[in-house]
């Protein structure tokens, strides 16, 4: 037989053993034996090699390594032992226990070293003569290293990764570029032995750049070392064996100077690794509600945490922009501004001034809350304020502007991301594997949730057959299909009804408000809100009523329900825009009558003292008494405050009354009922996660819509999360049920964004307009005197910066040259969107040539599956008449002999597998019986058939490498 | 006990966490835990195994189908009895935690859905797993057919090479374009 083709499956042997066994030393049993095979085949090897290349002086050498390395093996054994507890000691006390299955390991290990260096040699003659000397020993494993790398790269780097090698024969490891080169860490004795050999001074440079190389793999390896599936054990002998190999051969590199520096570099790099772990532990400790969420994810599953997650996202948005505001418009003007009751605009008016310290009329924020800075209309124009002239009315603005663009940038950001995400999973190709493999939720650990599951899992797999079938029989398809127009219609009444009662509402209030509140009752004060707040509870109740008409498969039904719960609120919230921009028209008629009024009331007032003194000494009025415009701005704030106030009441009492209530009267009341409380009717509630992602998405749209004129709406905000966290939390764990019907939570995610993103888009819009065609009112807010609001950057263009800068912007917003940019645009945006276009094909493409790839590997596979198994037959057959030759010296050996069989199929898959059975029991029959039944495979089927058991697996590993590769 | 924390020695939690994808809070919450099961006088020790009965008493595991399988799979024992060390315990938690790669996990995932341990996922793995799924009660149960129905659909979708199991490579491939999976497999104490 040709020595190569020995030598390549021998090859394939070591490294599947190594890369399945990834010096796992709870396998050394496997390895032993291998070892007792492989130094048998060695010395056959050898023999052959010996009368292939006579004067090969390599086998030579070979054997010479191993008859040194037999002889020496016991006493080194005994020594690293006590390295190993030297050395570990400070570690781990246990780890002397398994010193002595590590050396063994080792020696393994230094076995399989050495026959790959004398195979790899073989592969090369003209290498082989110069092998005796040292320094030419060091070119050849250069060189050796090299073919490596390029034959087997792949296999070779697992090998190298996974592998732990303690020892070469000494000569190897002298050269010291080799060590490095194979990233293997020669860390043990031999190092400290030949610790001089390793000095910068004695390398050339491309040994130095080895070198380098070696200790970058070895960190990189450190880094890398938590992604492998290994057990804890065998990743910390990793980790300490690399690091001990990147701090002894750091300190090597770099020569003079900048050794020096080389040293601090790595020092640094250490420091700042550590640092960053920390932070990286510090941040996790830092988000809040961490414990909370887990709590409920473990009891209700991801769903219902998902809403959790995404109220924490929400506070956090809702965080920065309160930072904004308070920062930069509120805290300003408080501090810096004029104090309250200097300015009209910032004093209540004298027929307010009795009951501006009410309750009533603070809760409404009226009264003093009015005139204060949580309203726009207290703001004033005052260009610069305070002592480092901050510009109030531009820094209003630009927080303005600033809130809605950094909630565009955050939610289109996010959905990015999720998108990346997610956006693989969109076919549908794997529709029963995805039920089958990902549909247990890991995190239940309630078992009334995993109860819910078990069940919602069975009917989607009974459904998911059903539908693969296609038996699906629509037994009246007429009546479902009347049923679903009839509920559309129903739902469009719903929807229609309750935009007309909120326009009907709020035109009322107007008429109420023309009148003065002051004459009408707590429900006339409040009817807009709490109708809306109202429509907002009971509607969704109704579209589920009347959602059951429609016999819809659940998640369409959510769906529908969902979209009409949005197009509800988005309804409502319009017509009460709508009301409100009526609203607006009324007051600014009614300022045009008050400015009118205010200029005759000036000229009187200066008449009256004009005649006594011509130089017009000012006249002190109380702020209190001048009369003053109505401030639709303030108007449309308070109007938003108070929707939020409501809102989040409605909110709270919904969950007290509905949840906690309904929970304990049912536990309660059950003991004294006619009928099962708890299974039957009312039962507990369950935890509605779409209609409370909606409501809290509406929220934040009313925020978006109403912060420029209520600069307190982020803090309001900020606190209605922060009690809805806590109490929400607390319902959910002490009042709710889990969901029968368990959703995913990844799947809407994307779907709550868009709708955020769509809401943001439409809050925006009127914000927008109202801020761009209304002028501001006269007499408040920091705009006053402006035309338009936007104004104010002109007039900082203007006054603020240089004469050339405003010139520039003004040639750069000029329509010849805006016109462009926007052309380019949306240029650009075509040639994204075709370029993704042709992406898409071209995966299309991709996917239907790996199919037909499939097809044919599918019909080779089953030819080789076929040639396999025959193999394996005849394998197993002499393997048996091998094995009975021994049964009667040694039982156990059939048993390793079955053990091997089943190991050598595992190896393919699992590379950090341990099939341990016990190690003890083996080892002091080792030397008795590891060549025992491998000269019997030699013997029995020659050198054709070696080793049937690799041969059989030999072929299926063409396609098994891929999933090698993956490791 | 109030000295869990000092127990864990400072270099341990370190290369703890370089080698988990676990924060120090998490690592020490685990031990914590883990001493909890223990018996008093084998907490010294940090390499007491806990059986895998008292291991499925933790909340966290406790309604999970496949709790006998985890176990089984992150076990180190010579014994296959599905016993736990610590760092077991956290190879586990580090497997389901937040941060691990979908590579891990799903590495995992296979060897827990792989019952007989033979590397791949064939028929009596698959029908194991599909009574897992569906609770152990009889009306929750797939019969015969829909079983064997199931079955062929699963294979045909995802045994790529038609060899009439599925490996983990395949399984790999369909559990990377699952959008679900990295976040349901998840188990955080």
């Amino acid at each position: 037989m040709p020595g190569d083709t020995l030598i390549t499956s021998e090859n394939d042997t070591d490294i599947d053993l190594d890369f399945a066994g990834d010096g796992d030393f709870q396998e050394n049993h496997e390895r032993e034996k291998h070892k007792g095979k492989r130094r048998n085949g060695d010395g056959q090897k050898n023999k052959r090699e010996n009368q292939r290349r006579k004067r090969s002086s390599k086998s030579v050498q070979g054997i010479r390594e191993e008859s040194q390395s037999k002889t020496e093996r016991g006493e080194r054994g005994r020594r690293r032992r006590g390295k190993d507890e030297h050395e570990t000691s400070g570690h781990e006390g246990n780890e002397g226990k398994r010193d002595p299955t590590r050396a063994k390991t080792t020696k393994s290990k230094k076995n399989i070293k050495n026959e790959k260096t004398r195979k790899l040699e073989g592969k090369e003659d003209r290498e082989g003569q110069e092998k005796g000397e040292k320094g030419k020993l060091k070119l050849v494993c250069a060189k050796n290293e090299e073919k490596i790398e390029s034959g087997d790269q792949l296999k070779e780097k697992e090998k190298a990764l996974g592998m732990k090698k303690k020892k070469k024969s000494k000569k190897v490891v002298e050269t010291s570029s080799e060590p490095e080169t194979s990233g293997e860490g020669d860390d043990e004795e031999e190092e400290v032995n030949n610790d001089g050999e390793v000095r910068p001074e004695l390398l050339s440079p491309e040994e130095l750049e080895k070198l380098k190389e070696a200790v970058e793999e070895k960190k990189k390896l450190i880094q890398s070392l938590r992604g492998k599936p290994w057990p804890m054990r065998q990743k910390l002998v990793t980790l300490r064996e690399s690091q001990l190999f990147v701090e002894k051969y750091e300190g090597a590199l770099g020569k003079g100077k900048g050794r020096k520096l080389y040293a601090y570099k790595v020092m640094m790099t250490k420091k700042w690794m550590k640092f960053q772990r920390d932070f990286e532990n510090f941040k996790t400790a830092c988000i809040p509600w961490e414990m909370k969420i887990k709590e409920i994810e473990s009891h209700f599953g991801s769903s219902v945490a998902s809403y959790f997650i995404f109220l924490r996202w929400m506070y956090g948005i809702n965080m920065i922009l309160f930072g904004l505001t308070f920062g930069l418009v509120m805290v300003p003007e408080a501090l810096m501004g004029r104090p309250y009751g200097s300015i009209p605009r910032k004093t209540v008016p004298r027929a307010e001034e009795a009951g501006a310290m009410d309750f009533a009329v603070l809760w409404d924020f009226g009264g003093y809350a009015q005139y204060s800075v949580l309203f726009y209309g207290y703001y004033n124009n005052q260009r610069a304020i305070g002592w480092f002239k901050f510009r109030m009315p531009l820094s209003y603005f630009l927080v303005g502007v600033g809130t809605v663009a950094y909630s565009y940038m955050v939610v289109i950001r996010t959905m990015a991301r999720n998108a990346n995400e997610s956006g693989i999973g969109d076919d549908n190709s794997f529709n029963f594997s995805w039920k089958m493999f990902t549909s247990w939720d890991y995190l239940i650990g309630n078992p009334e949730t995993a109860d819910n599951k078990f069940a919602s899992i069975t009917t989607s797999f009974k459904e998911a057959i059903l539908e693969e079938q296609e038996s699906r029989k629509d037994d009246n398809i007429h009546l479902t299909r009347f049923l679903r127009v009839l509920a559309n219609f129903l739902v469009l009444c719903c929807l229609a009804g309750s935009g007309y009662l909120i326009y009907f509402v709020v035109r009322r209030s107007q008429k109420f408000a023309l009148d003065g509140l002051e004459n009408h009752t707590w429900w006339e004060r409040n009817e807009v809100n709490m109708v809306m707040s109202l429509l907002g509870m009971f509607c969704p109740m109704l579209f589920d009523v009347i959602s059951t008409l429609e016999n819809y498969h659940p998640r369409v039904a959510l769906q529908w329900q969902l979209g009409r719960i949005f197009a509800l609120f988005l309804g409502n919230l319009y017509t009460f825009i709508i009301a409100l921009m009526d609203a607006i028209n009324l007051k600014r008629k009614e300022e045009k009558v008050v400015k009118f009024n205010i200029t005759m009331w000036e000229a009187s007032l200066y008449n009256g003292t004009g005649s006594e003194n011509s130089t017009a000494p000012p006249i002190t009025i109380h702020p209190a008494d001048v009369p003053r415009g109505p401030c639709w701005e303030t108007m449309v704030g308070q109007e938003f405050v108070r929707l939020i106030i409501s809102d989040t009441m409605t909110t709270y009492i919904t969950l007290l009354i509905g949840d906690f209530l309904r929970a304990v009267l049912v536990r309660f009341l059950n003991h004294c009922w006619c009928w099962d409380l708890e299974a039957g009717f009312p039962s507990y509630s369950e935890f509605d996660v779409s209609g409370n992602v909606l409501g809290l998405i509406f929220n934040q749209g009313m925020i978006w819509m109403g912060a420029f004129y209520a600069p307190c709406l982020p803090a309001l905000n900020l606190l209605r999360l922060h009690v809805s966290m806590y109490l929400q939390c607390w319902a959910v764990m002490c009042c709710n049920v889990p969901q029968e019907r368990v959703f995913k939570a990844s799947g809407s995610n994307n779907f709550y964004m868009a709708m955020l993103l769509v809401i943001l888009f439409l809050s925006t819009l009127p914000a927008i307009y109202t801020i761009v065609t209304i002028p501001p009112s006269f007499d408040c807010g920091p705009f006053s005197g402006k035309n338009r609001m936007f104004d104010v950057i002109q007039e900082t263009l203007e006054s603020d910066f240089p004469a050339w800068f405003s010139k520039v912007f003004s040639y750069a917003s000029n329509p010849g040259l805006v016109l462009p940019f926007i052309l380019l645009m949306v240029l650009a945006i075509y040639y994204l969107q075709s370029t993704s276009k042709s992406y898409k094909e071209a995966n299309v493409e991709l996917k239907k040539k790996l199919q037909t790839q499939n097809e044919e590997n599918k019909k080779k596979n089953k030819q080789a599956a076929l040639k396999a198994q025959t193999d394996l037959e005849e394998a197993r057959k002499s393997a048996s008449q091998a094995a009975e030759h021994q049964r009667d010296t040694d039982a156990s050996g059939q048993r390793r002999e079955d053990d091997e069989e089943i190991y050598n199929k595992n190896q393919r898959m699992y590379h950090g597998r341990n099939p341990s059975p016990s190690v003890g029991d083996r080892e002091p029959h080792f030397p008795v019986r590891g060549p025992g039944p491998r000269n019997c495979h030699n013997g029995n089927q020659g050198n054709s058939r070696y080793l049937p058991g690799f041969h059989q697996q030999s072929e299926p590993r063409v396609y098994r490498v891929p999933s090698l590769e993956r490791h | 006990m109030g000295t869990t924390a000092s127990q864990l020695a400072k270099d341990s939690l370190s290369e703890y966490q370089e080698l988990t994808f676990l924060t120090k809070q998490e690592i020490l919450l685990a031990h914590r835990r883990f001493t909890e099961l223990l018996e008093r006088d084998e907490r010294k020790n940090l390499n007491s195994r806990v059986p895998m009965e008292i291991i499925h008493t933790l909340p966290e595991l406790k309604s999970n189908p496949f709790k006998t399988r985890i176990c089984q799979v992150f076990s180190t024992s010579e014994d296959r009895d599905g016993s736990l060390t610590f760092e077991d315990f956290l190879d586990l938690l580090s497997a389901f935690s937040d941060s691990a790669t979908l590579e891990i996990k799903s590495h995992y995932a296979f060897r827990i859905f792989d019952f007989d341990d033979d590397g791949t996922l064939d028929e009596r793995d698959l029908e194991k797993l599909v009574n897992c799924l569906t609770g152990e009660t009889e009306d929750t149960r797939l019969n015969d057919e829909e079983m064997k129905q199931l079955i062929n659909n699963i294979l045909d979708e995802s045994d790529i090479d038609k060899d009439g199991t599925v490996n983990l490579s395949e399984f790999q491939h369909v559990i990377s374009r699952s959008p679900d999976f990295v976040s349901s497999f998840k188990i955080v104490l």
